[in-house]
């Protein structure tokens, strides 16, 4: 069965037929091509396929694609504004937060929701924040230390 | 313009990643993300629910009639054997099962719904045979055999199998004299240890498309670590010309050795030889990635040694037995280097070492990571911590006195190279305040500290090639082509230092390919930490060699001696004239000479590296001049705090000092240290997959936990020390795996350290240590 869904994406509205049994990751890697948003483990383990839905932080493999109907979603794409890196991007390429990269857009997005309502976190929030999205180069280290880069740099332009 | 010569400014130096900003947007592609419109397949493989068995019936026959299914194909098929080291596996099974989970059929259809309706309706008949769950058991005569026709199956004449018998390949030192050994010794101690399967957990699962055009010609698209490997292997067995099998490997979402050699990567192509054309796509799930790839081998490990009292190695007696599962066609390499390595970094005057690849019934055994390393550390660094402790000694003193030095002969009777393991020993144990008292700040919060150390080396055929291509473009920039994968270690970053120095231009201005067997030059495989050692001096000759092209030419132009002429960030100079040109100017329409014609032209160099020097060992004493092409040496030391109520074990902070030769690029670098103690880390604390007869118990990261944000330590130090490397470019050798592997005993160590229990099987969960502090009554 299918279901017509319209949906904001990344600032763009859309108007899909998605089928009722797929999930948003499905829908946004197949249907609109948003590759950057990661399958990883389809369990809602690994957290590789995060997207902020309505400013908050879920596992678009969790989350089946009529539910989406309405809902305004942000993935890594829609991060940078007018080829400006968000400053957690940059963080994270300047700290070498990234390895393979698999892990990256999920961890960016959870990163973003979390200075979205705490502008000033320590390590353990942070930490505690990332809990769900899964790094195996990394060591989590530099992704925390990008973080707090991150929340720096934007408390100096936004203070 | 005065710059000297041969002034380094970007070997050294820590530019970020090249591609770090594709990663952080999300214009990275990986095979996944590529697009191959609606004529894509979806391929499925049916798998063994049993773990040995043989197989009686295999009935497709309503899998095929079902709508929408374009192709299914069974081992009948493709019976050719396959394997990197010897070969002994099918791309499907035949005639028997050895695992579960082993694919005996592939359907690709229209929609994964449809295919996963086709395995369905694939039936097999099976009866049942007894397995072997246990490596020890299965090198014994009692066991029953799995590989009947293992004499019949081809090997690399490095690998020794014991056909009728389970052992695939059985690796000996003998050296000195044992009996001796014990006599001299004050203290000689046994014990068993053992740690279990664990799974590399790339991020992306393994993932390929496959498609043949109307020429016969296959185009393999493939997460892979090996993808000139894949093209060999699967070429033979599929007994396709190399040249019209091309294997295009993208971004690459983490190995860890997993996606080294082939796995799953044979059937996607199997498939695309009957789907007339269309593309055919194979994905593994997670639970699929747990136990159908690769896994890294089990191992039962029974050391023991003798010291003296002021703490000397006397004698060693190590006995390996690896659980290498349903096919040890890469395993089997993995006992050899734990062969040849099985004294630890240490000097032992009297030696006695098997290494035993025993078949089993558990999911296939492969690299990762350490490649046996962290297995066989686990052991021996904390039986040489335990006997310190028993001797009254320092674990420190007793690893200083014994371990390798310049000149020393190691177990194969080598003369170990200049390496600075010492150091890396002082180093690290120096950062805990090694010596000094742990402060426990509460009486059921222990704190401890522990170390361990290393050794490793690129465990290989002794002849693995590198290459690698240098453009020079119209704007000066230059373009890499090599055939080595950047699986997030920083390959790409440290080839365009490579070349960046070797031309005279800036990094920036490099860009490096990933790889298409089409168009890359050959690489033997991105494993065994080689990649800057091995295809960093291919890429430095390259950029060299295009270097020389443009300076032959200018030289000639300028009427100039080639020694006087210099390549600095993009401008060719004279020393002794001081004029200059742009490079840009020259490295394509070559130079112009007084009289108005011109030499040189686009400039296309090429470098190439192999190791010419590795001699075979002896069959039965495992002796041998060079047995290996270098050893990476470290030292790791941890503090863990331990809860003596719930058993818990933190780590507070982990310290890694390896000897690199030279740091190319010392943040990544230390990125690798960091990311591979916290790896380490996971796998001591938290990781094992548990095997019930066979079938996997925790395939999903609810019940198989690695680490996350809030386990990883609370800091890190990570200590680069550099005795250079002889044939290494600018003396760099590898380092991508090393950081693993003496995590666990370090954490081990640290947990004696802090409440005074020996935990001896990985992972150390806090209900190890819980029961184990009960027992010591503390």
């Amino acid at each position: 069965m299918n279901h017509t869904i319209h949906f904001t994406v990344n600032g763009e509205p859309f108007t899909l037929s998605v089928a009722s049994h797929h999930t948003l990751l499905q829908v946004l890697r197949e249907q609109l091509v948003l590759t950057g948003v990661k399958n990883g483990c389809e369990a809602g383990e690994c957290g590789a396929c995060t997207v902020l839905m309505n400013g908050e932080p879920v596992n678009s493999c969790l989350v089946l694609a009529p539910e989406a109907d309405g809902a305004t979603i942000v993935t890594v794409e829609g991060l940078a504004h007018d080829s400006q890196l968000d400053p957690l991007q940059e963080a994270f390429v300047a700290a070498g937060a990234t390895q393979c990269g698999f892990c990256t857009p999920g961890i960016l997005i959870n990163s973003r929701a979390l200075l979205d309502r705490n502008p000033d976190p320590t390590d353990a929030e942070i930490r505690a924040a990332l809990v769900g999205n899964l790094c195996r180069c990394t060591g989590y280290i530099r992704i925390i230390d990008a973080v707090k880069a991150a929340a720096h740099a934007q408390r100096e332009v936004q203070p | 313009m005065s710059q000297p010569a041969g002034k380094r400014t970007v070997i050294g130096a820590s530019p970020p990643r090249i591609e770090g900003r594709e990663k952080v947007t999300g214009a990275a592609t990986y095979v996944d993300d590529m697009q191959f419109g609606p004529s894509l397949l979806h391929g499925a493989l049916k798998r063994s629910p049993i773990a040995h068995g043989r197989i009686v019936r295999i009935d497709a026959s309503r899998a095929r009639a079902l709508p929408g299914v374009r192709v299914v194909v069974t081992g009948e098929d493709f019976p050719g054997l396959t394997g990197l080291y010897l070969k002994d596996r099918r791309i499907f099974a035949l005639d028997r099962v050895r695992s579960v989970g082993e694919a005996v059929a592939g359907v690709a259809a229209d929609t994964p719904e449809i295919a996963a309706q086709a395995l369905d309706l694939i039936e097999v008949e099976y009866e049942e045979l007894p397995g072997v769950f246990d490596p020890e058991y299965g090198a014994s005569p009692e066991a029953p055999i799995i590989h009947p026709e293992l004499a019949s199956y081809e090997v690399v004449p490095f690998v020794f199998p014991q056909p009728g018998t389970n052992i695939s390949n059985w690796f000996k030192v003998r050296k000195g004299d044992m009996a001796q050994g014990w006599a001299e010794a004050d203290l000689v101690y046994e014990h068993k240890y053992r740690v279990p399967h664990v799974q590399h957990v790339p991020l992306e699962t393994h993932v390929c498309v496959a498609q043949q055009n109307v020429n016969g010609k296959i185009t393999l698209w493939s997460s892979s670590q090996s993808p000139f490997a894949q093209r060999n292997l699967i070429a033979k067995a599929l007994h396709i010309d190399h040249s019209r099998l091309r294997v295009i490997t993208p971004y690459v979402g983490g190995g860890f050795g997993s996606k080294a050699g082939v796995s799953m990567e044979g059937a996607a192509v199997a498939l695309a030889m009957h789907a007339k054309g269309r593309p055919v796509k194979l994905r593994m799930t997670r639970e699929e990635e747990f136990h159908t790839t690769f896994v890294r081998q089990g191992l039962v490990a029974i050391l023991k040694m003798g010291m003296t009292k002021d703490g000397r190695i006397t004698a060693m007696h190590n006995r390996f037995y690896w659980d290498g599962g349903a096919s040890t066609e890469y395993g089997v390499n993995i006992t050899r280097a734990a062969g040849y390595s099985g004294t630890g970094p240490y000097y032992v005057p009297n030696i006695h070492v098997d290494s035993y690849c025993v078949y089993t019934n558990h999911p296939v055994g492969g690299a990762m990571r350490g490649f046996g390393m962290p297995e066989i550390h686990f052991g021996i660094e904390q039986h040489i911590d335990e006997m310190a402790h028993r001797l009254g000694l320092d674990p420190v003193e007793v690893r200083l006195k014994n371990c390798l030095k310049d000149g020393d002969e190691t177990l194969t009777g080598m003369p170990m190279h200049p390496t600075g393991l010492s150091e890396c020993i002082r180093k690290a144990a120096a950062a805990i305040n090694w010596g000094q008292e742990t402060v426990s700040y509460s009486s059921t919060k222990r704190h401890g500290k522990g170390l361990a150390a290393m050794w490793k080396a690129p465990a290989m055929p002794p002849n693995p090639g590198s290459s690698a291509l240098v453009r020079l473009n119209e704007d000066g920039t230059a373009t890499v082509s090599i055939g080595g994968v950047d699986i997030g270690q920083g390959a790409l970053t440290a080839m365009a230092q490579f070349a960046a120095e070797g031309i005279g231009i800036r990094v920036e201005d490099v860009r490096v390919n990933t790889v298409d067997t089409d168009y890359s030059p050959y690489e033997w495989q991105t494993v065994a930490s080689r990649l800057t050692w091995s295809m960093g001096n291919a890429v430095l000759r390259a950029a060299d060699a295009a270097r020389t092209q443009v300076l032959q030419a200018v030289a000639e132009a300028w009427d100039e001696d080639i020694s006087d002429l210099d390549i600095v960030d993009g401008q060719v100079i004279s020393y002794r004239s001081e004029e200059s040109i742009p490079l840009k100017n020259i490295c394509i329409d070559g130079v112009q000479r007084k009289d108005g014609t011109f030499v040189g032209g686009p400039v296309v160099a090429q470098g190439r590296f192999m190791p010419d020097y590795v001699t075979p060992l002896d069959p039965e004493t495992g002796q041998g001049p060079r047995a290996v092409v270098h050893f990476t040496t470290g030292c790791q030391a941890v503090e863990v705090e331990v809860d003596t109520e719930t058993g818990e074990v933190q780590v507070l902070k982990i310290v890694s000092a390896y000897d690199v030769g030279k740091a190319i690029n010392p943040e990544l670098v230390r990125t690798q240290m960091e990311g591979g103690a916290v790896q380490g880390l996971s796998t001591a604390l938290l990781e094992g997959l548990i095997l019930d007869h066979g079938v996997p118990r925790n395939p999903n990261f609810t019940d198989y936990r690695i680490a996350t944000a809030v386990d990883a330590p609370l800091e890190t130090e990570n200590i680069i020390v550099e005795v250079p490397q002889d044939d290494g470019p600018f003396g760099a050798r590898g380092v991508g795996e090393h950081p693993m592997v003496p995590t666990a005993p370090a954490i081990a160590n640290a947990i004696y350290n802090a409440v005074g229990v020996r935990l001896d099987s990985m992972p150390l969960t806090s209900e190890k240590v819980w029961a184990a502090l009960q027992n010591n009554d503390i």
